[in-house]
This record gives C-alpha cells, sequence and structure tokens, in this order.
C-alpha cells in the first residue's frame, strides 16, 4: 500500500499514526487520553493488523508508559509514545530522565490546557511544563507539518549529534481531530530518510553497563552541559534535516521558525502552533488594505532560535505575541523568550504579549484585530484578550 | 575519567566511587560469637564485607558508608557501630 506517494484526506490523528508507521518503531507505549486518543488507536490497530511490526506495550498510567519507551529505548530500540495534559505532566519526572539518558524518543504532545479547573479543550500549556527536561521541542501548524515532522523528529533525534528526545506540540481537537489532505511519503522514501537508529551505548545482557549513574558534585555541571551542548548542536541539525527533507519531499514548512510577509512588515505576529494559520490568513486580509503586516512562526521551542528571531523580526515596528500559555505571575511564555532574544541588542520593536485561546477558546479573526489595536495604542506585557469581566467573582 | 554520553558506566565503576568517606559510625566487627552464617555480607548495599578466615569477617573502610546495616542484622549481635574518630 506504501508504494506510491498518495494525497488522502485524513484525520489529523491518523495522519501521525500513518508518519509514525512509517518510521518503523520497534515499541510503543502509550495510555488512552483525550484527545491524544485517536493517534494510538490508529497504531494499536496497525500492529493488531500486522502493519506495523512493533511491540506495543500496554501500561496503566502514562509515567508507565514513558518508562516503558525509556526503557526500550535504553534497549536500543526506536520507540514512540503520545500523551496530552495530566497525562504529559505525569510524564514529566521520566521526561527529564530520558533526556539525561540521551535516549532519542519521539513523543507527540497533544496540547490541552491543564486542570483546574478540568478541561479537555486546546491550549498549550501542558507541554511547556517541559521546557527544561531537555526535550527538542517542536511545534506543528497544519496536520500536513504534523505528518512531516515526526518523520523529521526520529531523524533529529537520532543524529549522534543530538541523542536527545523529541517532542512534537500539535493542538488537540483543531489538528488532531479535523480532516484534511495530506500527502504520504511511501515506504521506500521514509526508510531512504530515515535509517535503521544506531545507538552509541546500549543495555544488552552481553555487555552489562549503567546508565544515568549516580553523579557527585565534580561530574554533575559537566553532565547537564553535554546535555546544553546537545540542544546547541540541534539547532543545526533541525535545520539540515528540514532541508534534506525538502530535497526528498518537496515540503518546507520551516526549520527553527518561518516567516509569512514578514521582510517589509511593520507589524509582526508571532506564535506557535495551529494559531499561526489563523495569522497568516488575518495578515494577508491585511496586506491586501495595504497594512505591512507578516507572521513569525516559532517551529522550534526548545532550542531556541534567538538569533533567528531577532534577524527576522528587528525591522518591525510592532511585534504582537500570541499565545495559549501563560507562566502565572510573570507573563507568557513565548514572549518571555522573545524578549529575552532581544535584550542587548540595537532596534529592538515595541512589543506586546497576548494570551489567547485558553482552555479551548476560539481564536477569531475580531480577537487578533482587537489585540493589533491595543499593542498599536500601547505596549502590553501580558493582556488577556476576550477576558469576560462579567464572568469574574469579586472576591 | 571522563564522563561519557547519558552517564553510562561499565560494570565495576562504582569502585572509582569512595564511599567511606560518608561514615560517621564504623561497624566493629567483635568477633565473639559470629556463627560464619554470612548475612552481613549478603546484606552490605556496598558489598564491602570481606571474610579473612573462618568467622572472621572485616568491612573494608574505604567503602563502609557505615549504614548500620550489617550490625542491625547480624543474628548473634557480632557487629557493633562506634562513633568514627576522626
Ligand atoms: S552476620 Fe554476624 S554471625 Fe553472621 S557472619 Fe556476619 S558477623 Fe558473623
Ligand atoms: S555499615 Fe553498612 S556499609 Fe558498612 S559494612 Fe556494615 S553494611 Fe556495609
Amino acid at each position: 500500500m506504501d508504494q506510491v506517494r498518495k494525497t488522502v484526506v485524513l484525520e489529523g490523528s491518523r495522519g501521525v499514526a500513518e508518519a509514525v508507521r512509517l518510521c518503523r518503531p520497534n515499541v510503543i507505549a502509550a495510555y488512552p487520553i483525550t484527545p491524544q486518543t485517536h493517534i494510538v488507536e490508529n497504531l494499536s490497530q496497525m500492529v493488531a493488523d500486522g502493519l506495523l511490526k512493533a511491540e506495543n506495550i500496554r501500561v496503566e498510567s502514562e509515567h508507565s508508559a514513558a518508562s516503558a519507551v525509556l526503557g526500550a529505548s535504553a534497549a536500543g530500540a526506536r520507540a514512540y509514545t503520545a500523551t496530552t495534559s495530566q497525562g504529559f505532566l505525569l510524564m514529566l519526572e521520566v521526561l527529564y530522565n530520558m533526556a539525561g539518558l540521551r535516549l532519542p524518543v519521539v513523543l507527540t504532545a497533544v496540547n490541552r490546557g491543564i486542570s483546574a479547573p478540568l478541561t479537555i479543550h486546546n491550549d498549550i500549556q501542558d507541554s511547556l511544563a517541559a521546557r527544561d527536561t531537555g526535550f527538542v521541542q517542536l511545534y506543528a501548524e497544519d496536520n500536513q507539518e504534523a505528518l512531516d515532522m515526526h518523520i523529521q523528529a526520529f531523524k533529529i533525534a537520532e543524529d549522534h549529534r543530538v541523542l536527545l528526545p523529541v517532542l512534537i506540540g500539535m493542538d488537540g481537537f483543531i489538528l488532531t481531530h479535523s480532516f484534511e489532505p495530506v500527502s504520504l511519503p511511501t515506504q521506500e522514501e521514509v526508510d531512504e530518510f530515515l535509517p535503521p537508529y544506531k545507538p552509541v551505548f546500549y543495555l544488552t545482557p552481553k555487555a552489562p553497563l549503567t546508565m544515568g549513574t549516580k553523579t557527585d558534585p565534580e561530574f554533575y555541571t559537566e553532565a547537564r552541559y553535554m546535555l546544553h551542548k546537545a540542544q546547541q548542536n540541534a539547532r543545526q541539525v533541525i535545520v539540515e534535516v528540514a532541508q534534506e527533507f525538502k530535497e526528498k519531499f518537496g515540503r518546507f514548512s520551516g526549520d527553527l521558525i518561518d516567516t509569512y510577509l514578514t521582510e517589509d512588515a511593520e507589524i509582526i505576529f508571532v506564535s506557535m502552533g495551529s494559531l499561526v494559520s489563523n495569522l497568516r490568513a488575518i495578515a494577508q486580509e491585511l496586506r491586501q488594505e495595504g497594512k505591512k503586516v507578516g507572521v513569525l512562526k516559532i517551529r522550534a521551542f526548545r532550542p531556541f532560535p534567538f538569533e533567528e528571531i531577532v534577524r527576522a523580526i528587528s525591522g518591525a515596528k510592532i511585534v504582537i505575541v500570541m499565545e495559549k500559555d501563560i507562566s502565572l505571575g510573570a507573563t507568557g511564555v513565548l514572549a518571555q523568550e522573545i524578549r529575552a532574544a532581544f535584550y542587548g541588542k540595537a532596534n529592538v520593536p515595541r512589543l506586546s504579549g497576548f494570551v489567547v485561546g485558553l482552555g479551548g477558546r476560539d481564536v477569531t479573526r475580531e480577537t487578533v484585530l482587537k489585540g493589533l489595536r491595543l499593542a498599536q495604542e500601547s505596549d502590553h506585557l501580558c493582556t488577556f484578550l476576550d477576558l469576560n469581566p462579567e464572568l469574574l467573582e469579586e472576591v | 575519567m571522563k564522563i561519557t554520553l547519558g552517564g553510562v558506566a561499565a560494570p565495576g565503576s562504582s569502585r572509582l566511587n569512595k564511599t567511606g568517606g560518608w561514615r560517621v559510625f564504623y561497624p566493629e566487627f567483635l568477633h565473639i560469637r559470629c556463627t560464619d552464617c554470612g548475612l552481613c555480607q549478603k546484606l552490605c548495599p556496598e558489598g564491602c564485607i570481606f571474610k579473612a578466615d573462618k568467622k572472621n569477617f572485616y568491612a573494608d573502610l574505604e567503602y563502609c558508608k557505615g549504614c548500620g546495616i550489617c550490625a542491625e542484622e547480624c543474628p548473634v549481635h557480632d557487629i557493633e557501630m562506634r562513633p568514627e574518630v576522626r
């Protein structure tokens, strides 16, 4: 079935499952949780139907799922897992270990808001909790990019200059449950692009070793430094892999960043994930009205592309960060990083940060235009757009 | 010694980590009631109890971290924990 390249209409989750299947993982372990469920349902079906030769480990929690793929990867297997929200948070302790052990696991972080109050709907607060784990973090804008990103993710993760786990942020429901036409690569193409994983160290009874040994103060700093260096190396590797992917499959959706109409733009929107698509549409509309508006997509959140961002948007007068997350008591997470990128630079644009779309609230054209209006009037450190004051109880 | 990718170490490398410096109490092997059962040797988490002769066990103090497990477990109370004098 994978002989010819096909364009098919697939649910986002199915597209990811197909991409993962084409990457030939040896081990999959995941615990179902809305809205990640369809991805792992599809994968278990593929394993049951014999379409994917992989060990599908059933587990009793996300902590176990993460631990199972950690173990599998440590034994030299190509391993995959997926989760969201509370499940993601339950994995968190293991995620630090995966990175520290330098295990190239690929994880789909379907993005959903976190409790409390309970929500099953989309924002990107969950995977940002893994900010400092050492995971490479990529965020997908649409279903084709999500599919392509998974194929790229294994290659980035397994590159010996990197050897870090990679997570792919994918907006829950907005992407996972929507149907879009996607181009499915052939098995042969993916095999050529992604050779089997060659571990540097792996667990085998034939040559026992210990991974992640206890480290005294005289070594720990160096171990952490090596992790940081691997993240730095990932910058180059993400760019190379995106280029190689473009040559092989004819598609390019950005490397560390992607830009849209930014060259002469006076106003630039910055965001991650599916929100970027909305912003593109609005920028296009505003361009027709003669307004010089562009969009910067942050595709890699870790490693964070400081230099690339400054290069891309320092020509603007106003930069507007729109994000579906907040570091409570501070500002939006992305806005913090963008501000940090500009510290000490010349030609710093004005910058406003807006929190939008939490817990699945729609980010409409009106939402964005309101943000634009506010940002033109004055700079906003961290303002919630679409806040409904009537719902707020006085305390 | 260099740090390997992911903190990987070959078997036996814990010998490089001399845990004796952690000790506050050291085990005194009395050699009075010992029955040669070998429990102390088996239960020592550092694996640093050795047998010199029949009913004659001793701890390698370069590695003994003073946890007291051997003294606690000796069925005939032939090991006593004593404060380390430095
Ligand atoms: S546990 Fe006590 S009795 Fe047994 S071998 Fe050790 S010292 Fe001797
Ligand atoms: S005190 Fe603990 S470490 Fe020392 S010899 Fe006894 S059991 Fe071993």
